[in-house]
């Protein structure tokens, strides 16, 4: 399965589905890293609000993917993580430390622009 | 009750079938959202322990009772290289496979009971209990 | 074959199915007749029932609905030997009558009551036969017990139950999550936390950041006396899972030992973001979301001091 990746003016969004495999995962942040230096998007959006679980491999996944993200110098902001799947991922040991989360899209959008604004970055649409 | 649900572990898809089979076994004896996703997350946590280090396994659902609770049993076993020493690989931050190390002492923080037989050549037995409340 | 030493002409058909002297065919002899005294039974069950005064907080008919369905229920395990649809009866029961009232020693008594009538409707069916009688009831006491026992430990378990998910609920009330201005939630603790509050706290908030769409969190600890180093894992779990969601969380009242607690579980108090008191907190609080600072008095008088 693999996860859509979305254009939105100067940022991408990646839509994560439920049941998500540590292979879809891998290819997903090859491509957004990809997609990132391309593009020349100033930020990126991973929305994991249909997650069903974030574990070791997911949360190191991301965190990597912000790690190269960041060397291409955009920022990525990681939305939706469900209450359920928090308390999980912090009994874990889980904290995705270092990463920037939103609530959801909406406010991962406007954290992103307001980090971007210096930067001139224009969204355009929704 | 007492039925047993297996799910052979063989490739990284089937730990997504493990997990969703092992919340939908906890929902059915009634734990709420969040133990489901803690149960799902540790079978996650302990499937992908078995590709990774033993290729293939299995993972063993079932119930339990011990009155008036009601709990849910995860077994997680293979035939793989066996973990020499247990009390390390439960300690956090210990990794053989460059991970985070954080999945073994996790699930002793999610679930209540966890328990490993593991002899070395031989392969591994995790064995993790729930229980409602 | 037959051994038994009734005269032949007496027992008629009811010696047809005793003959193999077994329990089980003795237990069947048993259910043919609790079923053929259907009626007569539970309509005695029912009145001996109302005459101990048990069950008042239901009306007669009730009374004689739940009769019917126990006694078939009763009679089934006793053919079948199997508990299973009882139990699940009796769950059901007590689910039912629970919140109103019913009391342990009622469904104790109503059980052992349907023994005894049962037994009396033995008594005189069998009193010819003396030798009879006594294989009957050595078959029938056990399963008897048996099926009491059922009933009641099924109550009991509800009961506990109910007591668990009420007390869940009086803890919910207890610490209520606070929206003081949009995006802007209060968690005052107050008393002893233990691990099961400490969760309960967190999946609250949790939930409560979600559907306010808080970013900012102020918990408040002024009234925590003391806390035990699960207590203090459980607050800075707190703290990182609110973050996950995207929500800041500010926390008050960090009394020195608390402070001290959290350092010696290795918590790096310097990356938690702690306020003096309630008052600095919000004020905090609304710096970080860009507002301007309302006087905790006018949000929430009774707190101030
Ligand atoms: N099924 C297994 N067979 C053999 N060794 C295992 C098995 N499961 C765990 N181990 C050993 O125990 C160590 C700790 O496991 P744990 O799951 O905690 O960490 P990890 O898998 O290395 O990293 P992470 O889970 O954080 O990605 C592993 O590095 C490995 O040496
Ligand atoms: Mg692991």
């Amino acid at each position: 399965m693999e996860v859509p990746i979305l254009k939105q003016g100067d940022f991408l969004i990646a839509t994560f589905q439920a049941a998500l495999t540590d292979e879809d995962l891998l290819q997903l942040q090859d491509a957004l890293v990809a997609r990132v230096g391309k593009f020349r998007s100033h930020g990126v959006i991973v929305d994991v609000t249909a997650l069903d679980v974030m574990d070791s491999f997911a949360a190191r996944t991301l965190r990597a993917l912000a790690h190269m993200v960041r060397l291409r110098g955009a920022e990525t902001v990681i939305v939706g993580i469900q209450p359920e799947v928090a308390f999980a991922m912090v009994q874990l040991g889980l904290s995705l430390e270092g990463v920037p989360t939103a609530l959801d899209l909406e406010e991962g959008l406007a954290q992103l622009m307001k980090a971007s604004e210096r930067k001139g970055a224009t969204f355009r649409g929704r | 009750m007492g039925d047993e649900i297996r799910v052979p572990i063989d490739s990284d898809a089937d730990i997504v079938i493990a997990r969703q089979q092992g919340r939908a076994l906890a929902e059915r004896i009634g734990f709420s959202a969040t133990d489901q996703t803690i149960i799902a997350t540790a079978i996650s946590e302990v499937a992908r322990n078995i590709i990774k280090f033993a290729k293939r396994g299995e993972i063993i659902l079932s119930t339990t009772m011990k009155n008036p609770e009601r709990g849910v049993v995860v077994v997680a076993r293979d035939q793989g290289p066996g973990i020499v020493d247990i009390q390390l690989a439960l300690q956090d931050g210990y990794s053989t496979g460059n991970g985070l190390g954080m999945g073994l002492p996790g699930c002793k923080r999610l679930m209540d009971e966890l328990e490993i037989k593991s002899s070395k050549g031989k392969g591994t037995i995790v064995t993790m209990k729930k229980w409602t409340t | 074959m037959s051994k038994s030493n009734s005269k032949e002409g007496e027992v008629k058909k009811v010696a047809e199915p005793v003959r193999g002297e077994t329990t089980a065919a003795l237990l069947r002899e048993l259910v043919a007749h609790l079923r053929q005294n259907r009626t007569q039974l539970r309509q005695e069950w029912a009145k001996r029932i109302t005459e101990a005064k048990l069950l008042t907080a239901m009306s007669q008919e009730e009374i004689f609905a739940e009769a019917t369905a126990v006694y078939d229920n009763y009679v089934e395990a006793l053919e079948t030997g199997t508990f299973e649809a009882l139990q699940g009866y009796a769950r059901n029961l007590s689910e039912r009558i629970i919140p109103r009232g019913v009391e342990t020693h009622e469904v104790v008594g109503i059980v052992l009551l349907l023994r005894d009538v049962l037994a009396r409707s033995l008594f005189a069916k069998y009193q010819h036969d003396f030798a009879l009688l006594n294989r009957i009831l050595d078959a029938y006491e056990p399963a008897a017990n048996r099926i009491a026992n059922t009933v009641a430990v099924g109550f009991v378990q509800e009961r506990e139950r109910t007591i668990r998910q009420q007390q869940e609920a009086i803890r919910e009330l207890s610490t209520p999550v606070l929206q003081v201005r949009e995006r802007l939630l209060i968690l005052p603790i107050i008393g002893v936390i233990d691990p099961q509050r400490s969760r309960q706290l967190t999946e609250q908030l949790l939930r409560g950041i979600r559907t306010n769409r808080a970013k900012v969190v102020v918990i408040d600890i002024t009234g925590v006396a003391a806390m035990d180093s699960n207590v203090a894992n459980g607050l800075v779990q707190t703290v990182e899972a609110s973050r996950l969601l995207g929500a800041t969380v500010i926390v008050t009242g960090l009394s020195p030992e608390i402070a001290q607690t959290l350092v010696t579980i290795g918590v790096d108090l310097t990356k938690m973001n702690t306020v003096g008191d309630l008052q600095g907190g919000i004020e905090e609080a609304e710096r970080l979301l860009g507002v301007k600072a309302v006087p905790l008095s006018l949000i929430e008088p009774q707190t101030k001091s």
